[in-house]
């Protein structure tokens, strides 16, 4: 009992200090890794790894990029895993090769990567080239005479696209049309007079359509004529059309200048393009329209209801039972799992709200329903619901941290309590309140488990907002950055493939959640040093 | 002296059996005072003794609080300001309040001079401009502001801070200023400043100034009305107050016998 004085002296309170720093340090460790990881993964992706030909001890060759090396848990000798494309032949993209196994390692100037619209990469060496008679080729190496050939059924390739843009024209007025005689049928007016013009339109239409989908077929066809027919590591000859590759390169004769400037074009295809290959490659930029647009929707929808309702609770209304119970209600809606908010965005918004726009609006669409399903309008307010509470919460805390003098100096001064709360309470409140949106900002920009009951898809045909009257559509379904990470990483056939996708597409979701975050994060910085309060 | 007579015989403001609640606590007792024009009243007393809330009640800033009520009249030129037919509004515009702790809005120093006609709906920028000219000279801020008029008006002093509030309030033309311990946050020479100032203000201006600093009670007031534990135990000509008052209480804490 009297021993505790023999105990070694501590210095008092110091080892907590050491505690919290600890804390502090392991989370800012913690959070560099995640980034680290993602930043490193993401950033490799895009850059034109060598092509190493592999000749195995059995004969066998093998060509392709290295994508990872360790130690095999079972003979425990070092292995390479390489990825070899040329799906459409092997059905499979990834090897593991043990380090033993492995006679020879080279890599071969001439070997060539193509980027496909379909099947993925392939690697191989260039055989020969066939093409159509509406060509001609210069005379020099294959390379050479692949590049013109190349360029030149890229542009004609043009043609086709233009006319795929007129066939989705075409019938979208066809499908207007159907709408249109549905209506008049809906309403009982629907008479020869009424109908015929529209049943001439849609032959008319219908010609148009037949004649673009024949010329279409017969430029593509004559396209596919040009074929480059190329060689794999073993000498299997494959033909793949020129049509069908995306991008080539060669990258064990590139130089650095011309490895970044391939590395500039595939980040400008990520940001503007549209995916390919069930998302695992292409581009990335519906997801990111659809995540701004989310965010924005849910920004001007949450923001104005939480402020508001912030400044009954903290301004006008009574002190009682009933604002205490409704504050806790509030702070507790917080906490609420994120699933459970989009079951109810689903039922309230959807089927509730959504089904009744439809009635009233729309109905003769139905049963197609146009609002009646998720889309980016209710996916917008669930998460606006979600995030209301941080809104209100903050906006309370502002309000309340303004000292009661400055109050009562405006009121003295002959000022109504509306007058008080827009020239002195809400200028003051301002940067506590963009702390609240920011905040609403990045828990909304991260949340998947609500949208995906409330209207994200895997592939949204067409954006949100589109040069087709009238401009905005709510209604549509839309792709979304973080479901995008779950789909591609969890979802899709080929993992490995789309591991680097995964990476990307985090790399993206934090760009632009920081970005969105930075931007108001300035602005609260300047209202801050507008308003801050003098300690006097 | 016989324009103090003709001064107390028409007062501002008359207080008749006033008593004031919060809830069930009684924090003013049947308080009866006339406030002379053109005056500067005083009113001294140990702390919690119900001076601050008095003078709270002078232009109902005790409306903010839910549970407050009252008993008795206060009449302001004879007319009751706790009718519920009068406009509070302009009842506060009429009867301007100054605090204890300066509090100038987050705006620039011309902002918050004009705040008040601001809000009553004055936009002509020359009537403004002169306001701020006029009411800065007489508070004594000109000189030291007058380049720097759209600068935030947090950037001044304490002292000047308090001087840019007292402006605040004669801006809107008040007829009495009421200034709950004004002095109490500002150093000596700051408070010197401002007590020379209720003196100019005086000309034009009914004064009531809460303050538990008796010399400067003694220094700036006409008449001193002495509060103890709600009740009003004395009021009086200032001199008479401090050198012979009626009352054994007032003497006691005069002299700092308690309080």
């Amino acid at each position: 009992m009297a021993d505790f004085k023999a105990l070694p002296k501590l210095p008092k309170g110091e080892g907590w200090i050491w505690c919290t720093c600890g804390a502090l340090i392991f989370i800012l460790l913690l959070i560099t890794l995640l980034l680290g990881v993602v930043v490193d993964n993401a950033a490799r992706t895009f850059w034109a790894n060598e092509i190493v030909l592999y000749e195995l001890d059995n004969g066998q060759k093998a060509v392709g990029e290295v994508t990872k090396d360790d130690v095999s848990p079972v003979t425990k000798s070092k292995r390479y895993q390489l990825k070899i494309g040329n799906r459409d032949l092997y059905g499979q993209d990834f090897r593991w090769f043990d380090e033993e196994a492995i006679k020879t390692k080279s890599f071969p100037e001439n070997a060539v990567v193509f980027e496909r619209k379909e099947h993925g990469n392939f690697y191989g060496f260039f055989k020969q080239l066939k093409h159509s008679s509406q060509f001609t080729l210069v005379s020099g190496s294959i390379e050479d005479q692949f590049h013109t050939l190349y360029k030149q059924s890229k542009k004609a390739y043009k043609e086709v696209e233009s006319l795929d843009e007129l066939i989705g024209d075409l019938s979208n007025k066809d499908r207007k049309i159907v709408l249109k005689m549905k209506e008049l049928d809906y309403k009982g007016k629907a008479t020869p007079e009424t109908i015929e013009p529209l049943l001439a339109k849609q032959q008319e239409l219908k010609d148009q359509f037949n004649q673009s989908q024949d010329k279409r077929i017969q430029i593509e066809n004559k396209l596919l004529e040009n074929i480059a027919v190329m060689e794999d590591a073993n000498g299997r000859q494959h033909e793949i059309s020129l049509i069908h590759i995306v991008r080539f390169y060669q990258p064990n004769k590139m130089s650095v200048l011309d490895k970044s400037k391939l590395y500039v074009s595939k980040i400008y295809e990520l940001l503007f393009d549209n995916p390919r290959e069930s998302n695992t490659e292409g581009g990335l930029f519906p997801a990111i329209f659809g995540t701004i647009c989310v965010i924005f929707l849910m920004s001007i929808t949450s923001f104005p209801f939480g402020v508001i309702a912030a400044i009954y609770l903290r301004e006008y209304a009574k002190d009682g039972i009933m604002v205490r119970l409704v504050r806790i209600a509030v702070n507790n809606l917080a906490g609420i799992p994120s699933i459970v908010y989009g079951i109810f965005g689903l039922g309230f918004f959807v089927y509730g709200m959504g089904s009744s726009i439809d009635g009233l609006f729309f109905s003769e669409r139905l049963p197609e329903p146009t609002f009646g399903t998720g889309g980016v309008l209710w996916a917008s307010l669930t998460l606006g619901l979600l995030t209301v509470p941080v809104v209100i919460v903050s906006t309370e805390e502002a309000l309340g941290a303004i000292p009661q003098a400055l109050r009562e100096n405006s009121l003295a001064l002959g000022a109504t309590k509306f007058q008080t709360l827009i020239k002195v309470l809400l200028p003051m409140a301002s940067p506590g309140i963009m702390t609240g949106f920011i905040l609403s900002m990045a828990r909304a920009a991260g949340e998947v488990a609500p949208l995906m009951i409330t209207g994200v898809v895997k592939l949204a045909p067409s954006l949100p907002i589109d040069g087709e009257f009238p401009f905005i559509h709510l209604d549509r379904k839309f792709m979304h950055l973080g479901f995008h990470i779950y789909d591609v990483g969890f979802q899709s056939p080929n993992v490995e493939a789309a591991k680097p996708m995964v990476y990307v597409t985090t790399l993206l979701l934090l760009t632009v959640v920081v970005t969105m975050c930075s931007v108001a994060i300035l602005f609260r910085n300047k209202m801050l040093k507008k308003y801050k309060t003098s300690a006097i | 002296m016989d324009n103090t007579t003709t001064n107390t015989n028409n007062p501002i403001i008359k207080v008749r059996d006033f008593s004031f609640y919060y809830g069930d606590n009684r924090v003013i007792q049947d308080v009866n005072i006339d406030i002379a024009r053109q005056q500067v009243t005083a009113i001294i007393g140990p702390s919690g003794c119900g001076k601050s809330t008095f003078l709270r009640c002078l232009n109902r800033m005790n409306d903010l609080v839910d549970i407050a009520r009252h008993e008795g009249d206060i009449l302001l030129d004879g007319h009751e300001i706790y009718d519920p037919t009068i406009d509070i509004i302009e009842l506060r515009r009429k009867v301007g309040m100054v605090f204890q702790k300066p509090t100038p809005f987050p705006k620039s120093i011309y902002e918050n001079i004009v705040y008040g006609l601001r809000i009553a709906g004055i936009t002509d920028r020359n009537e403004l401009d002169e306001t701020v000219e006029k009411t800065l000279k007489r508070v004594a801020l000109w000189d030291e502001v007058k380049d720097r008029l759209d600068e935030s008006a947090l950037g001044l002093s304490g002292g000047q801070h308090q001087r840019l509030c007292i402006g605040r309030a004669i801006a809107v033309n008040p007829e009495i200023i009421l200034m709950d311990e004004p002095c109490s946050a500002l150093d000596p020479r700051s408070t010197a400043r401002i007590e020379d100032l209720i003196g100019e203000l005086k000309r034009d201006y009914t004064i009531v100034i809460v303050t538990h600093n008796m010399q400067q009670a003694g220094r700036v007031s006409d008449i001193t009305a002495f509060f103890f534990e709600g009740d009003l135990v004395e009021t009086g000509a200032t001199e008479k107050i401090f050198t012979n008052p009626d009352k054994k209480q007032t003497e006691d804490y005069i002299t700092g016998r308690f309080g």
